[in-house]
This record gives structure tokens, C-alpha cells and sequence, in this order.
């Protein structure tokens, strides 16, 4: 037992000498055309072997150190607690839900433009995440290359305003059909996969797309980008200071107040927050309706699923497409707001993020969603001062998260379907 | 109702069936018995549509539903309770059974609840259960009753009887007995030879991939070859 536990943890050791020395260790240094490589010096030496040496060290006494580790779980305020009846929590679901959208659409008239400028952000990561989870939480289909969708619609706004001057409003729905056209193409080849084999498709597709919009120079711009996206209008009033385009008439004229940049970013966080709003409620009625049951249905046991007459193609399909739109109206949103895109926007790494949120917040449930989606926009941020442990600290965030609730911050209660009352 | 003309079924290269021709007629109950790996699953999968048949054909009603995606024959008038039950563990009965009845309207689900639940008081007592934390016998039901609740008017069943006591055994014979009575059509596969030959009108015996006998259900068990292979001398 205690010579399996040196073996161990000795192993431990090596690895963590072998991953910490070429990162932190060697150091590239350009001397002219040419890059020598140097070894660390003596302090960073001496810290890695630490390091090393702690990893060595808590392995052996893992399961003492665990025992005392225990009472974090017990902390936890939210466990063991009884769950609530179904129409209790149903109700306060909704009242909840209610008071927050009452809140966020007062909220940014008291707070910085730096403020309301990360919430739209926020806003992005809910839409994009709401609409992977209808994929990876409700249909259980792994997808890594959500992104792409993503980039569909932004780089569907960019090109669109670029080349025929169309606007904001009506590259909405343009985009995220053309993005939901994406997923329903991707959606044929990869049917028949299931588990991995999915996540390594979609995770290839994913790096299609942006590999594709990173060397068609001609016409996204390659890696260059494509800048000067429009902003939306209201009603053909124009946020900016001087009026862009012929026709457009401008916000703080027409009302006879002073011009304000905040006026642009509050508009574009209120148009963020009723696409939201509009995106949960779309999934919340899609999960009562019979498709949503089939998505379940089809996670949960695909044999079953068929031998009642659930047609596979069908159902994986529309999870696939619907997912898909709405990453589309993300994406659009997201172009708007930044004024430029590139394909470096759209990296593994956010495919990555929106399922961590997706993860975190408990696989299907939409609150949890929301309120993981908050919690990792904003985390990273509020930790910008030790920017370069950024990732750490997420890190850390999720290991304790697991530790305290591995079923997600709020897992999902699944809508009840009732027949009685009715009828 | 259902006719299998000179079935072949492959698994990729292998041929699980070679060449089966099976009836069943309106009303009847019809059991198909054989050895593990007989292909008995393969049997009711190839009806299914998945695997197809490569050759030969089947008949539903006179259709021929040989090369018919899976999802439209299902929708036929035609249920399937899976080898190994597959209930949807994650949801409740209730739910299970509204899966069932996916392409019915509301009413009519409404009614097949009340059938099964009548079928099935164990059921009924266990609505909000969730499926997964329900004992292998009240799973069975619960595959059985999700299966009657599209209102089919055959029934194939894969082993019901697999891995549960004799006394509930008993009981799921004696339903499947009921649902002839209301006219559903039963094709049903065991490995438990004695009662599903008792039950049955007529029987099959499969044996690797070929059909061996087929007689009345009384004849085949008095049948020496059966009694020696599948009944245990
Ligand atoms: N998906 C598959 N791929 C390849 N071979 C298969 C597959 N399914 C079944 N087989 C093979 O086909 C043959 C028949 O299998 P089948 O499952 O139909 O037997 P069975 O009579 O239902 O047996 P049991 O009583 O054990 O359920 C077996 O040799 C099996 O190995
Ligand atoms: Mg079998």
C-alpha cells in the first residue's frame, strides 16, 4: 500500500517535472534571424523542482489530505437540501426569471459604459450557450465546434454589410439561418456518429470554418479581418455622432438631446437583451413541445427512441439546426458590437468556454445556464489583475465546482408533461 | 399480418439469417423460440427494418415493408418492447409512457393511459417514479405498457422474461395472454421455452439463423427434439 503510494506519487513527480521544464524552463531567445534556446535561470529552476517536490508530497498523503478536504462538500449551504416540489419551483423559476430581465433592462442606465459594454458580452455567451445546450444537453450530442456557427453569422453580417450595405436588422434572421443552413449540412455526415467520434467530427468542422475564413483572403480579409461594421439603427436613427449613410436621420437629434457614446452601447445591450430573452423563450417552448421530448428521448436511449417511430435523421437534425440559429444571432450580435471580426474571434478555445458554461450550469437546465454564463464572463474579468493566472483561477473554479456540485449549478428538472387538468 | 418470405439478414460479411420464413396470422399468439445467438433478435431487428433484410421479403398487412426506413414501419401499427427492455431511465413512468404514444393525439393518449395503468396497477402506483430506480420487473411493464400505448395492433415482445422471477414471469404471461383476448396480434421470442409454447398457437424454432420446426405451440412441446433441447429432457 505505502510502496504503491511512493511509486505513485513518484510518477506524479517526474510528470510534472517533465510538463514544467520545457514550459516554464526553456526560454526562446531571438537574437537576429535566429532563435537560440536558454535554459531558465537558477530561481525558476529551483521553483519548478518545488513544485515538484509539493506535487510529490501531496500525493503521498493524497488520502489523509482528501479526508480533511471532505468537509468542503459539507460546507456547500446548498447540499442536502430537499428539493422543491415541481410547481413551487416552476413558480419561482418564472418569478425569478421576471425580476432579473425587470432588473437588466433598468441596470445599464446606472452603471459605466466599461459595465454595459461586458454585460452585451454576457448576453452573447447566454445566447450562444442556451443554444448548446439545446445540442449537448437536451439532444446529448457532443458538439466542439459550436463556433463555427458563430462565425457563420458574424462573418454573414460583416460580408453582407460589406459588400450590399444591408443592415443590422436584416442580416438578423439572414444570418442565423444561414447559420442553421450550416448545421443542417454538418448534421447529415456526422448522424450516424455518436460520444467521441461526434466530438472529433464537429471539432474538425469547427477548425474548417475558421481555417477557411483565415485563408480565403479575397473575400473575408484573412487573417486581417474585416472592420467597419455598422452598428445597429433604431427606426433608421443612427447612434454615432455624424450620420454614416444617406437617408439615416441621428439619435440625439431627432430627441433634441446631447450626443453621448453611451447612448450606442446601452441600445446595443437592450437589442442583446431582448435577443436573449427571445432565445430562451424559443428553447423553453421548443423543450415542451414534442420535439423537445424527442431530444430526450433520443439522449436518453436511441434504440428505444426508434422503436416508437422517433426518426433519428429528424430529431438529431433539428437539435443540430436549432442550436445552430441561434449561435447565428449570437454571432450577428457580436459583429455589430465589435465593429470588426477576425477568424481569431472564433477559436477552439470559445467553443471550449460555451460548453464549460453549458457544463457548469447543468446540462439542459436554462437558469443554470444563465447564471453560468454570468459567472464565467465575468470571473476572468474581475480576476484581470492577476491576468496572467486568469486561467488558473478558472481552473481552480471548476475543480471546486466539481468537488461541490457535479451535476451543474442548477441541474435540470425536466418539464413535467400534465394531462390531467386539462380537459 | 406478418409473413417473412426467405429472409437473408448479414452483419456486415457474416449472415446472421439465412433464408427464414415466418408467419403470423391476425389474432394469434406466435413464439419463436431458439439458443442464444440463434438470431432471434436479428429476426425481429430485420421486421424492423434495422438491420434490412439483403434479401427476401416482409410483409406488415400485406405492405411490403422490406426496405422502409425504421421510423416508418414503426409508425405502422406495429410496437416492439426491445431485448433487454430499454425503458428511458431518466424519465418518469408517466413520461415513459408518453413517449409511447408519440404520434398519438392527446385523447388518445389519454386513453391508452387509462388501458395500461388498468393492464398494470403497479405502474400507476409508481407514476413519478423515475424509470432507471424501478426493479427489473416493473420495468418490464413499463417497456410493455410504453409499447401498448401507440395503440398497436401487433406486439412483438424480445425475451420479456429475461432475468425476472417466476411469479412475475407468471404475471407477464398472463397479460400477454390478455392482449390477445383484445385482439392485439403477439409475436413473441423467449428462452423460456415451456411457458412461451403453453401460451403460444403456434411456434418456431429457430436455430442458427435457419428455421428447424414449426408446429402448434401443444404439438411442439410434446415434440422429442424440443423437450430435448429446449425444455430440458
Ligand atoms: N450488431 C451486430 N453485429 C455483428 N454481429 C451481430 C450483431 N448483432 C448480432 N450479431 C450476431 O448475429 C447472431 C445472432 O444474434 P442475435 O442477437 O440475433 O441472437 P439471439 O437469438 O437473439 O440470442 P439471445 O438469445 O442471446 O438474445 C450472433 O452470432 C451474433 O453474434
Ligand atoms: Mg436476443
Amino acid at each position: 500500500m505505502a510502496a504503491e503510494n511512493i511509486k505513485h506519487a513518484f510518477f506524479c513527480a517526474v510528470i510534472t517535472l517533465i510538463i514544467a521544464y520545457p514550459i516554464l524552463g526553456l526560454n526562446l531567445i531571438p537574437s537576429g534571424a535566429v532563435v537560440s534556446l536558454e535554459g531558465a535561470d537558477g530561481s525558476t529552476i529551483a521553483a519548478i523542482i518545488a513544485a515538484a517536490v509539493v506535487v510529490f508530497l501531496f500525493q503521498l498523503f493524497r488520502d489523509s489530505i482528501m479526508a480533511r478536504l471532505g468537509f468542503l462538500s459539507r460546507v456547500n449551504p446548498l447540499s442536502g437540501r430537499e428539493p422543491m416540489p415541481q410547481h413551487k419551483r416552476a413558480r419561482l423559476e418564472s418569478w425569478l426569471l421576471t425580476g432579473i430581465i425587470v432588473l437588466a433592462l433598468f441596470w445599464p442606465f446606472f452603471v459605466s459604459r466599461g459595465s454595459v459594454d461586458l454585460a452585451t458580452l454576457v448576453l452573447i455567451y447566454i445566447m450562444l450557450a442556451l443554444g448548446l445546450n439545446v445540442v449537448v444537453g437536451l439532444a446529448g450530442l457532443l458538439d466542439l465546434g459550436y463556433v463555427a456557427f458563430y462565425a457563420v453569422g458574424a462573418y454573414t453580417f460583416a460580408l453582407l454589410s460589406q459588400y450590399t450595405g444591408i443592415s443590422f436588422w436584416m442580416s438578423l434572421p439572414i444570418g442565423a439561418c444561414l447559420a442553421a443552413l450550416f448545421g443542417l449540412v454538418l448534421g447529415f455526415p456526422v448522424l450516424r456518429l455518436r460520444g467521441d467520434y461526434l466530438a472529433i467530427v464537429t471539432l474538425g468542422f469547427g477548425e474548417i470554418i475558421r481555417i477557411l475564413l483565415n485563408n480565403w483572403t479575397h473575400l473575408t480579409g484573412g487573417p486581417n479581418g474585416i472592420g467597419g461594421i455598422p452598428e445597429p439603427t433604431l427606426f433608421g436613427m443612427e447612434f454615432g455622432r455624424r450620420i454614416k449613410e444617406e437617408g439615416n436621420t441621428s439619435f440625439h437629434e431627432t430627441f433634441g438631446i446631447a450626443y453621448a457614446s453611451e447612448h450606442k452601447v446601452i441600445f446595443l445591450y437592450l437589442i442583446a437583451l431582448v435577443l436573449a430573452v427571445i432565445t430562451a423563450l424559443v428553447i423553453r417552448r421548443f423543450m415542451r413541445m414534442p420535439v423537445g421530448r424527442a431530444w430526450e428521448a433520443l439522449r436518453e436511449d436511441e434504440i428505444a427512441a426508434r422503436s416508437l417511430g422517433l426518426s433519428r435523421t429528424a430529431v438529431k437534425l433539428s437539435a443540430f439546426t436549432i442550436g445552430a440559429f441561434f449561435a447565428g444571432f449570437a454571432g450577428t450580435v457580436f459583429a455589430s458590437k465589435q465593429g470588426f471580426i477576425s477568424p481569431e474571434s472564433f477559436v477552439f478555445l470559445e467553443s471550449a468556454i460555451i460548453l464549460a458554461i453549458v457544463v457548469l450550469g447543468g446540462m439542459g437546465s436554462q437558469i443554470g445556464v444563465i447564471l453560468a454564463a454570468i459567472a464565467v464572463t465575468i470571473l476572468p474579468e474581475l480576476a484581470r489583475e492577476f491576468s496572467d493566472y486568469r486561467m488558473l483561477v478558472f481552473g481552480a473554479a471548476m475543480v471546486l465546482m466539481m468537488v461541490w456540485r457535479p451535476q451543474g449549478l442548477l441541474p435540470m428538472r425536466r418539464i413535467h408533461i400534465e394531462l390531467k387538468d386539462q380537459g | 399480418m406478418l409473413v417473412l418470405e426467405n429472409v437473408h439478414t448479414h452483419y456486415g460479411k457474416i449472415e446472421a439469417l439465412h433464408g427464414v420464413s415466418v408467419e403470423v396470422k391476425r389474432g394469434e399468439i406466435v413464439s419463436l423460440i431458439g439458443a442464444n445467438g440463434a438470431g432471434k433478435t436479428t429476426l425481429l431487428m430485420t421486421v424492423c427494418g434495422n438491420p434490412q433484410a439483403c434479401s427476401g421479403r416482409v410483409l406488415l398487412e400485406g405492405r411490403d415493408i422490406t426496405r422502409e426506413p425504421t421510423a416508418q414501419i414503426m409508425r405502422s401499427g406495429i410496437a416492439i418492447v426491445p431485448e433487454g427492455r430499454r425503458v428511458f431511465s431518466g424519465l418518469t413512468v408517466e413520461e415513459n409512457l408518453h413517449m409511447g404514444g408519440f404520434f398519438n393525439t392527446k385523447s388518445e393518449i389519454r386513453e391508452s393511459l387509462d388501458h395500461v395503468y388498468h393492464l398494470f396497477p403497479r405502474l400507476k402506483e409508481r407514476e413519478q417514479q423515475r424509470a432507471g430506480t424501478m426493479s427489473g420487473g416493473e420495468q418490464q411493464m413499463l417497456a410493455i405498457g410504453r409499447a401498448l400505448m401507440s395503440k398497436p395492433r401487433m406486439i412483438i415482445l424480445d425475451e420479456p422474461s429475461l432475468g425476472l422471477a417466476p411469479l412475475i414471469i407468471q404475471q407477464i404471461f398472463e397479460i400477454i395472454g390478455q392482449l390477445r383476448e383484445e385482439g392485439i396480434t403477439v409475436f413473441l421470442v423467449e428462452q423460456n421455452a415451456h411457458q412461451a409454447l403453453g401460451l403460444a398457437d403456434r411456434g418456431y424454432v429457430l436455430e442458427t439463423g435457419r428455421i428447424r420446426l414449426h408446429d402448434t405451440g401443444k404439438n411442439l412441446l410434446n415434440n422429442p427434439e424440443v423437450r430435448e433441447a429446449y425444455l430440458g429432457g
